[in-house]
């Protein structure tokens, strides 16, 4: 047997469409289009592709940290400093260019820097003390949160330089407006949706998801996989926090608050295991595109937004149940 | 109107789940309803409402108003919310949902005076007409109009009710204050300071601690400020939740008879806590003035095509039943009459 050539070519590997059908995502999807339809046939002003266009920027910021968190995830993992981290690399970003005298390109690489940091400093802690990730994250979480209000002084960084909010603006795309973010956001899961299907970093994320002690034992050098996962998550929420300066135009040192928690939901909705090891990129970008379909939806429909946290909880619960249920048939 | 809504909306979350789990045929059946009871809704004048958070009682009063305020003019209202006080990003999202709806006009209550602005922008470029409630944007001509109660008066108000009531003795002040960076809590703070005649940093005031306007977290910041000075006999709070945190402090200590307490909002808790003389007296709001001389606003720029502008004072009042001479107050009774909540 000639390990050399396709060393992964025997393990049943799914392609990213494939996985996208199979039993955790077929759901999520299928929810998803349900409620489009729904929505499409109780208002008139849902199915638009302006209206299309305005969901994806409003989910993107919460998608692209959904996208580091389903890495996190993946392996059993949580993190609770995203939102808080993202904050944290935003208003370095914002400050440093707006009131320093740096380059808006060198503010953006230090941002991104700050948030692998925060990122490889997770890694460290959880791997090499250990200490379990919930934890790890939550201390995080406070860390940047207040670093975040010391650095900004509690205030909005307004008037950024143009380059800065580039992907915020829009270009006209078959009849609508589509922001540079949002095809940035899409970018981003694509990119890891085929490095998690198709690569064999990716397959070794998976196996150390199912099994860290089998995943060892096959050669996969599980302490740098993990530290890895963890720095290059932060490198995500980075771009995140880039993508939320855009959004908004300002400096926000409130900004991010329950993003942990709601990049969390859209994993989950998304049919990715709390459990590690099954799950997609794309089942958190249709977790993400869930929640946002129903926020905009009821709003257009005139429900109240209180209604849109209900959903989203049962949503959540339906979704883990659905995770469970399975895993027993599959085992 | 809302009964509606809300079976609408139970209906299609049943539908939902249960054609999540391949009942299709009942989504499609249950959709079509829907459709109906909006179509219903389609040729009224729709106008929304954002608050910072749905769970606050100033907020929901609000909502109350505006709700009824638009039920007499045949105005469709629809709401929405940040998810915590200060969510920009929520408020962001929620203004261009319903600028999507097609509403004519938008009351917000903005989290983030300044980060709002461009989403408001947007949103006045295509036509509608927006008001800001309660607290203004930075700069305030932002919006097209500020319907809201004078925050730095509220606090003048009982600065210098404090200031009487303490004449001849030292004062000791602590402050229990909002959160950072938030323009209503500065302006009541600001107000306060300036009512009893001293500055920022004065040494009389002792102590100062975020509250976020919470009745647990005021109760805990008053007992650090007792811890650290036991001698505090003024006590400023954002608003009454934290003044009766304070007063539960305080009773701990068996201090609630000598220490003063001031506040602002005037919700009927805080208004009976007045009258009860568990608070000496707070600066009153009028959430539902706001909300429903907004909506009106509103429906006659879509009738007559003109804009509200400039600030309109919706009033605020010092309530106590302990009144003191030169300061102007009405009582409890006219207070519980007109308070919110």
């Amino acid at each position: 047997m000639t390990t050399s050539t396709a060393p992964y070519g025997n393990l049943t590997g799914p392609t990213a469409l494939r996985r996208l059908v199979t039993a955790p995502t077929a759901g999520p999807l299928a929810a998803l289009v349900l409620a489009c339809a729904f929505f499409s046939l109780t208002t008139d002003q849902f199915l638009s592709g302006g209206n299309f266009s305005l969901i994806i920027q409003q989910v993107m910021v919460v998608g692209a940290l959904a996208v580091g968190q389903t890495l996190i995830i993946l392996t059993a993992g949580i993190d609770l400093s995203c939102g808080a981290v993202m904050a944290f690399g935003s208003i370095v970003i914002a400050r440093t260019a707006a009131q320093g005298t740096v380059p808006p390109l060198v503010a953006i690489v230090l941002g991104l820097a700050v948030c692998s940091g925060f990122g490889l400093l997770n890694g460290l802690l959880v791997k090499l003390i250990p200490l379990p990730p919930f934890i790890v994250t939550l201390g995080m979480l406070n860390v940047a949160f207040a670093l975040t209000h010391i650095y900004s002084n509690e205030q909005t960084v307004t008037d950024l330089p143009g380059a800065l909010t580039f992907l915020g603006t829009t270009f006209p795309l078959g009849g609508t407006d589509v922001t540079y973010g949002s095809l940035v956001a899409l970018a981003l899961f694509g990119v890891f949706a085929y490095l998690l299907s198709s690569t064999s970093w990716g397959r070794h994320v998976y196996a150390l998801g199912n099994s860290p002690e089998a995943a060892r034992l096959n050669g996969i050098r599980t302490g740098r996989l993990t530290i890895g996962l963890y720095a290059l998550a932060g490198l995500v929420y980075g771009l995140a926090a880039l993508l939320l300066i855009s959004r908004t135009g300002v400096g926000d040192p409130q900004a991010g608050q329950t993003d942990n928690l709601d990049s969390i939901t859209a994993v989950v909705l998304g049919g990715t295991s709390l459990f590690g090891g099954r799950g997609s990129v794309l089942g958190s970008l249709v977790g993400a595109l869930i929640v946002g379909v129903f926020r905009n939806g009821l709003q257009l429909m005139g429900v109240a937004s209180i209604y849109q946290t209900l959903i989203t909880g049962v949503l959540v619960i339906l979704a883990v149940t659905v995770d469970q249920i399975s895993r027993k048939r599959t085992r | 109107m809302s009964l509606v809504t809300r079976t609408t909306l139970i209906r299609s979350a049943a539908a939902l789940l249960a054609g999540g789990m391949a009942l299709t045929l009942t989504a499609c059946g249950s959709g079509s309803k829907g459709s109906t009871d909006a179509g219903s809704a389609g040729g009224s004048i729709k106008v929304g409402l954002i608050t910072k958070t749905d769970t606050n009682p100033f907020f929901v009063k609000m909502k109350e108003g505006a709700q009824k305020a638009a039920q007499e003019s045949g105005a469709t209202l629809s709401t929405a919310a940040g998810k915590f006080d200060g969510d920009n990003a929520g408020q962001i999202a929620a203004i261009e949902n319903m600028v999507a709806a097609g509403v004519k006009g938008i009351l917000i209550t903005p989290s983030d005076s300044k980060a709002i602005l461009p989403a408001i922008k947007k949103a006045r470029d295509k036509g509608v007409l927006v008001i800001a409630l309660d607290s203004p944007t930075d700069p305030e001509d932002g919006t097209d109009a500020l319907f809201a109660t004078d925050n730095k008066k509220a606090g003048v108000l009982i600065g210098q009710y404090a200031k009487t009531a303490m004449a001849g003795k030292t004062a000791k002040i602590a402050t229990l204050d909002l959160a950072p960076g938030v323009a209503v809590g500065q302006l009541r703070h600001d107000g306060f300071l300036q009512g009893f005649g001293i500055a920022e940093g004065d040494p009389s005031v002792v102590c100062s601690q975020d509250t976020g306007g919470d009745q647990a977290k005021g109760q805990t910041a008053m007992e650090n400020c007792l811890q650290k000075s036991p001698d505090i006999n003024v006590v400023y709070t954002i608003n009454e939740p934290a003044a009766l945190g304070a007063y539960t402090a305080l009773k701990a200590k068996g201090r609630e008879k000598d220490v003063l307490i001031v506040s602002v909002d005037g919700g009927c808790t805080g208004t009976q806590a007045v009258k009860d003389g568990k608070i000496a007296a707070t600066s009153q709001q009028y959430p539902l003035v706001m909300a429903s001389q907004g909506l009106n606003a509103i429906v006659s720029y879509a009738k007559s095509g003109t804009k509200a502008s400039g600030y309109t004072d919706t009033g605020v009042n010092l309530i106590t039943d302990k009144p003191q001479a030169g300061i102007n107050a009405h009582d409890t009774t006219y207070g519980l009459a007109n308070c919110w909540g």
